[in-house]
């Protein structure tokens, strides 16, 4: 039992974070809390991408000598960090586009808690 | 020779005058919406090219970039279907761009140059999203096409920008769980192209992953296909947004999202693969049952004619999704008819609504009367025809989607989904013919009848008639050459049919 929790750790901290980013996009109130809950749901995803292609002991996809290339448990997949960077460019584009959205929504109705914005549109 | 590179080409002229309008805003801030005319005009004439060849040769264009070889790299597929899909939107986005002159000018003089620079942004995810044969990549198209539409809504009244965060939010853990689900699948398969990946999934489909990612995608698209419990972003956004944002991304952005649900479900999968471990194709009908069901109530109780058609557009998308979840050739068949009659009835109806709130200030129901027939009588007629063809009467392009679906339902001895499409189609007719009456009927109040006698005849400008004629008509033609558009369908069918 304890194997499975101590030989999947990065998997339940990714699990975690998924956790935290939607109990802070659901229950806070404040908008900039909702993004940091978003920011924190899609670390979460980056972790696991980045956890499942990590391999102990093993080297980057480039031949070396002292490396048989048959070998192939010496490599590791470098694809899904790579991919990763991709992912955090997305994630940095959100938040610039939510911050846009925030600073519309501060200048039009003078708040950016959510339940006084209800109030003030009903 | 030109033909093999149009998968590309058509999202290059997206994205080269995306970047093109704003430095030509920087000297003429004048020539942006024609500019952005032009763009989406080479596009549609490239899909159409394109469109014409896949027919005539019937060969699917793989394009791989780079020049690195598909598993590897990233390639576009462009197969029957794709190319059918792409004419689709980007003829419906060219026809509102057209629409958009007068409305730009009313609603977000200030911003033209960022909405038309955006909306090529939009074209560009959206053409992306149906030509890619990578995974990964889709995720990237993805997000580029909601985040331009967060920005596209958040231009509006009052109140668009909020509804924009909101759909901000919902959008975005969608993509998140979408990409998530493509890493369960990468760690399970080791490959991110969807054909490469259908041709390994028979042999991991037992794993526990499969079925988690298949759920974690199912979830994320359904998010952007406002398939029925995660609709929630969507009638906010559609009623406050500006005219013209709606009338792009309602016709456009909910279809290939049920167009990328199609893809997942019918032809990564495939029918045998799909139900190996879940009913999924029951889950995702009952729930299109039932988003088609509330969706059209909730469109009744709306007195609202934008938020009317949002919520129509929530039940609207229960259909196709209902088409894919039959996995029979009969709702392969009316879910794809279907993406392009609503793409075509969506847009007028939003177009129209467009009209009559630059016209008239509003588009609430409760203030149509009868002095409109005299005072929009073609825009009044292109609605009537919209709203006929959603209602589904024949001749017009509505009956025969619904037509195909039904078959397939009875196909599939499916006899609750073949009641809800029929309900449906009544309740499409109430809250539809509620608006005929008020326009079309005489009021037994003598107050309108005044205001019918007075009311003189002030039809939209060319601008906007042209589109919304151009799309009435189409309905019209779509429907009478039903047939040879079915025959073209038949090319597209996944394997297993």
């Amino acid at each position: 039992m304890l194997d499975f929790f101590m030989g999947h750790y990065a998997y339940w901290f990714t699990i975690i974070l998924l956790a935290i980013g939607l109990y802070g996009m659901l229950i806070k109130k404040n908008l900039v809390k909702k993004i940091i809950g978003l920011s924190i749901f899609q670390a979460g995803v980056i972790l696991f991408f980045v956890s499942v292609a990590m391999k102990n002991g093993a080297t980057v996809p480039v031949k070396a000598d002292n490396l048989p290339v048959s070998e192939v448990s010496n490599y590791l997949n470098a694809l899904p960090h790579t991919l990763m960077l991709t992912a955090i460019v997305v994630g940095v584009a959100t938040l610039g586009v939510a911050f846009a959205l925030m600073i519309n929504i501060y200048n039009r109705y003078g708040t950016l808690n959510e339940e006084e914005l209800l109030d003030k549109i009903q | 020779m030109i033909g093999s590179d149009i998968p590309a080409l058509i999202p290059a002229t997206y994205i080269f005058f995306a970047i093109l309008i704003p430095v030509v805003a920087f000297w003429n801030r004048k020539v942006v919406r024609h500019l952005s005319l032009l763009g989406s005009g080479i596009a549609t004439f490239f899909s159409a090219w394109g469109f014409m060849n896949i027919i005539q040769t019937g060969e699917t264009i793989r394009y791989a970039f780079g020049g690195w070889a598909p598993p590897i790299g990233i390639e576009f597929v462009y197969d029957g279907l794709a190319a059918f899909i792409v004419l689709v939107i980007n003829t419906v986005a060219f026809l509102v761009l057209i629409h958009s002159k007068l409305i730009s000018d009313r609603e977000f003089p200030g911003k033209k140059m960022a909405f038309y620079a955006i909306s090529m942004l939009l074209m560009l995810g959206f053409n992306g999203m149906v030509l890619t044969g990578d995974l990964f990549n889709l995720y990237v198209f993805l997000e580029i096409s909601s985040l331009s539409s967060y920005a596209l809504i958040g231009i509006g009244s009052k109140r668009a920008p909020f509804s924009a965060f909101r759909y901000l939010i919902i959008g975005t853990v969608g993509g998140s769980l979408y990409l998530l689900g493509v890493g369960f699948l990468y760690t399970v398969t080791g490959t991110l192209n969807i054909i490469d990946m259908h041709a390994m999934l028979p042999q991991v489909i037992g794993h526990s992953s499969v079925v988690a990612a298949l759920i974690l995608m199912l979830v994320g698209v359904g998010v952007k296909a406002a398939l029925f419990p995660l609709h929630g972003w969507l009638p906010d956004s559609y009623t406050f947004a500006s005219s013209t944002s709606s009338a792009l991304i309602a016709p456009i952005g909910t279809k290939v999202a049920a167009y990328i649900l199609l893809r997942i479900v019918l032809f990564l999968f495939g029918v045998e693969l799909i139900d190996h471990q879940l009913p999924i194709t029951t889950i995702i009908g009952i729930f299109a049952g039932i988003g088609i069901l509330y969706g059209s109530v909730m469109a009744i109780a709306q007195s609202e004619l934008k938020k009317m058609l949002a919520y129509s557009s929530v039940s609207q998308i229960g259909y196709i999704i209902m088409g894919i979840s039959l996995a029979n050739p009969f709702g392969f068949i009316g879910a794809v008819l279907h993406v392009l009659n609503h793409a075509l009835m969506k847009a007028l109806l939003f177009l129209v609504s467009g009209s009559l709130r630059l016209k008239e200030g509003h588009s609430l129901i409760t203030k149509f009367n009868n002095s409109y027939r005299k005072k929009y009588p073609w825009t009044m007629a292109a609605f009537t025809t919209a709203a006929i063809s959603m209602v589904g009467l024949p001749p017009l392009a509505g009956f025969f989607s619904k037509w195909y679906l039904a078959l397939g339902t009875i196909e599939n001895s499916n006899w609750i989904l073949l009641a809800v499409i029929l309900i449906s189609s009544l309740l499409n007719a109430v809250y539809f013919f509620r608006i005929l009456e008020k326009v079309y009927l005489n009021d037994p109040e003598a107050e309108t009848s005044d205001e019918t006698d007075v009311a003189e005849r002030n039809e939209v400008s060319a601008s906007m008639m042209f589109p919304m004629a151009v799309m009435a008509i189409g309905l019209l033609l779509v429907g009478i050459f039903n047939a040879y558009i079915v025959n073209v369908i038949f090319t597209m069918f996944p394997a297993g049919f």
